[in-house]
């Protein structure tokens, strides 16, 4: 039953998670839409963790060649993610 | 010492590290001052995450993971420094996709990996694989439309809803037969997952291709949100709160922007996925009927009137990123405000093709983040204004949302406009606007119409200031 317990410790990270999202950024003015949008699409390339253990891990060929795939792909997203909200924010200033 | 970089204690320390991180990060995000120092912060929690994991002693070989992890660093930069500002759409829509690729190929390596796969683990690759492939078709298709690889109509095919429920209750099918694996379809699990793969990957086609691109912003949050959904899921899959703490803040976050686009809107998040707005066009009649002329007006006698007024709101849509007219919008409005009249920009939450949209195009011509006013600011001193000038909106500005209750558009709140004493509308032709809504805006007593490229009319204006 150990996978039960952990099951339970991982959904109860989930709810929590969600409620303090909403939370978090309940406020955010217009002018930040799209900024937030990116800087959190390149949260969700954190799926590169995954992707690492797949390609660099024990595995038969193909688990590690789609790993690998995947790295490349979470890759994009995270330094791609990163630098064009970083681009965008660079721009936003008040006179 | 190197062995204790690799215990799990100090690795799954460091992931918390990181969650803490993005915490933070998203926190300052979500305030000007501190917008550009909190992605800072979300990055270096990612890069914490990345180095940890590279130097745990369960990745034994690192040729292929670095190849990847070197091409994708190459593609990022250029695609990231390289794009235009006004094709930031469709990049965070492909970005976007990406994600949700990603980790839907987490979920399938794992699936094929030999080694002990629980059943929680198969529910969870089941979720991953499903939610992944939808976020991943779907953001290509939403690519497809914002750069007009393929047409931004809505594209409504016969028995859409019925294919889609179908399709989706084979897909769940497909999915319990994973899991309680009854045998009954006779063929191997593997091929089961290559045929729900293809499943997500249509239902993901089906579910965008209906909608339309003035819509667009609501589905690019929508998607945003998915793929934080799919990492989350895949942290299920590999047993990493890192992923699933990061995943739920993205989908909790996509999900607020979602709400907030479909609110501006006032639509319901399923009228958007489903309606299919902009193809029943047929939709207002009755009280529709819409009286008076057109009444045109030339850049030289614009002119005069800009320059006799006290204020002005300057009303920026798509059209303006179209025709790339920022640059010469801001100079105008500095032109203005030497001539001592007071300038500020209403821009409604839905203008453009992904939420705060125009925001970016104005700060990228340097436009100070603090004359950017939301509707709701503007709306109750709109008599006070000389003259407004809409650039290129067309739905976000209709005094139908207001007015005639038979109107699609009916009490979706609106920038309102046709209350400023004189409004100019910048517009190429009489053409409707993208919803295919009548708007009488056009024909009120206090409108003219500016015909004309909206950055070739800005241009003869600001040169009439300079002469």
């Amino acid at each position: 039953m150990e996978s039960q317990a952990l099951l339970v410790l991982l959904l109860f990270v989930l709810v929590l998670s969600i409620f303090l999202g909403f939370e978090l950024i309940n406020k955010v003015p217009s002018t930040l839409h799209t900024p937030l949008m990116s800087g959190a699409n390149a949260i969700s390339g954190i799926t590169i963790v995954g992707a690492l253990l797949a390609s660099g891990g024990e595995g038969t060929f193909s688990s590690i060649l789609v790993g690998t795939f995947a790295v490349f792909f979470a890759s994009i997203n995270v330094v791609g993610g990163y630098l064009v909200t970083n681009r965008m924010l660079k721009m936003f200033k008040k006179k | 010492m190197i062995a204790f970089f690799q215990s799990s204690i100090f690795v799954n320390l460091a992931y918390i590290f990181a969650s803490i991180l993005f915490i933070f990060g998203l926190k300052m995000l979500s305030s000007a001052e501190t917008a550009q120092r909190g992605n800072l912060v979300s990055a270096s929690g990612m890069l914490i995450a990345i180095l940890v994991t590279l130097a745990q002693n369960e990745i034994i070989a690192y040729e292929y993971l670095l190849i990847a992890l070197i091409g994708g660093l190459i593609v990022g930069v250029l695609a990231s420094s390289l794009v235009k500002m006004t094709s930031m759409p469709e990049l965070v829509a492909l970005f976007n996709g990406f994600g949700g690729i990603a980790s839907l190929l987490v979920g399938v390596a794992e699936f094929i990996n030999p080694s002990s796969t629980t059943l929680i683990q198969i529910i969870a690759i089941s979720f991953t694989v499903l939610i992944g492939g939808i976020t991943f078709s779907g953001s290509l298709v939403a690519f497809g439309k914002l750069s007009e690889i393929i047409s931004g109509k809505p594209l409504i095919l016969f028995g859409q809803r019925f294919v889609l429920s179908a399709l989706l209750l084979v897909a769940l099918l497909l999915v319990l037969e994973l899991i309680i694996s009854t045998g009954l379809l006779n063929i191997s699990s593997q091929t089961i997952l290559f045929i729900l793969i293809g499943l997500t990957l249509i239902l993901g086609v089906l579910l965008t291709a209906p909608i339309g691109g003035a819509d667009m912003p609501v589905v690019i949050a929508l998607l945003n949100s998915y793929s934080g959904l799919a990492a989350s899921s895949a942290g299920f899959v590999i047993n990493n709160n890192v992923l699933i703490v990061a995943g739920a803040l993205v989908g909790a976050s996509g999900l607020i922007l979602t709400n907030i686009m479909c609110k501006a809107m006032n639509r319901s998040l399923s009228n958007v996925l489903f309606g299919g707005f902009g193809a029943a066009t047929a939709s207002s009649e009755g009280s529709g009927q819409i009286q008076g002329e057109v009444k045109p007006i030339t850049a030289e006698d614009a002119y005069l009137i800009l320059e006799a007024a006290n204020s002005v709101l300057v009303v920026p849509g798509y059209g303006m990123a179209v025709s790339q007219a920022q640059h010469v919008v801001r100079e105008l409005g500095e032109l203005l405000e030497d001539n001592g009249c007071e300038v500020k920009y209403a821009i409604h939450p839905v203008a453009g093709r992904m939420p705060g949209h125009m925001n970016v195009l104005l700060a990228e011509a340097n436009v100070s983040y603090d004359v950017l006013a939301e509707p709701d600011d503007v709306n109750p001193l709109m008599e006070t204004v000389d003259v407004c000038i809409v650039i290129g909106a067309n739905d976000v500005v209709n005094p139908d949302a207001r007015e005639n209750e038979g109107s699609p558009i009916y009490g979706m709140p609106v920038i309102e406009v046709d209350r400023a004493k004189t409004v100019f509308i910048l517009k190429r032709s009489m053409a409707a606007g993208f919803a295919g809504i009548d708007n009488p805006l056009f024909l009120k007593e206090n409108s003219r119409m500016l015909f004309g490229d909206a950055k070739d009319s800005i241009s003869t204006l600001v040169s009439e200031f300079k002469s």
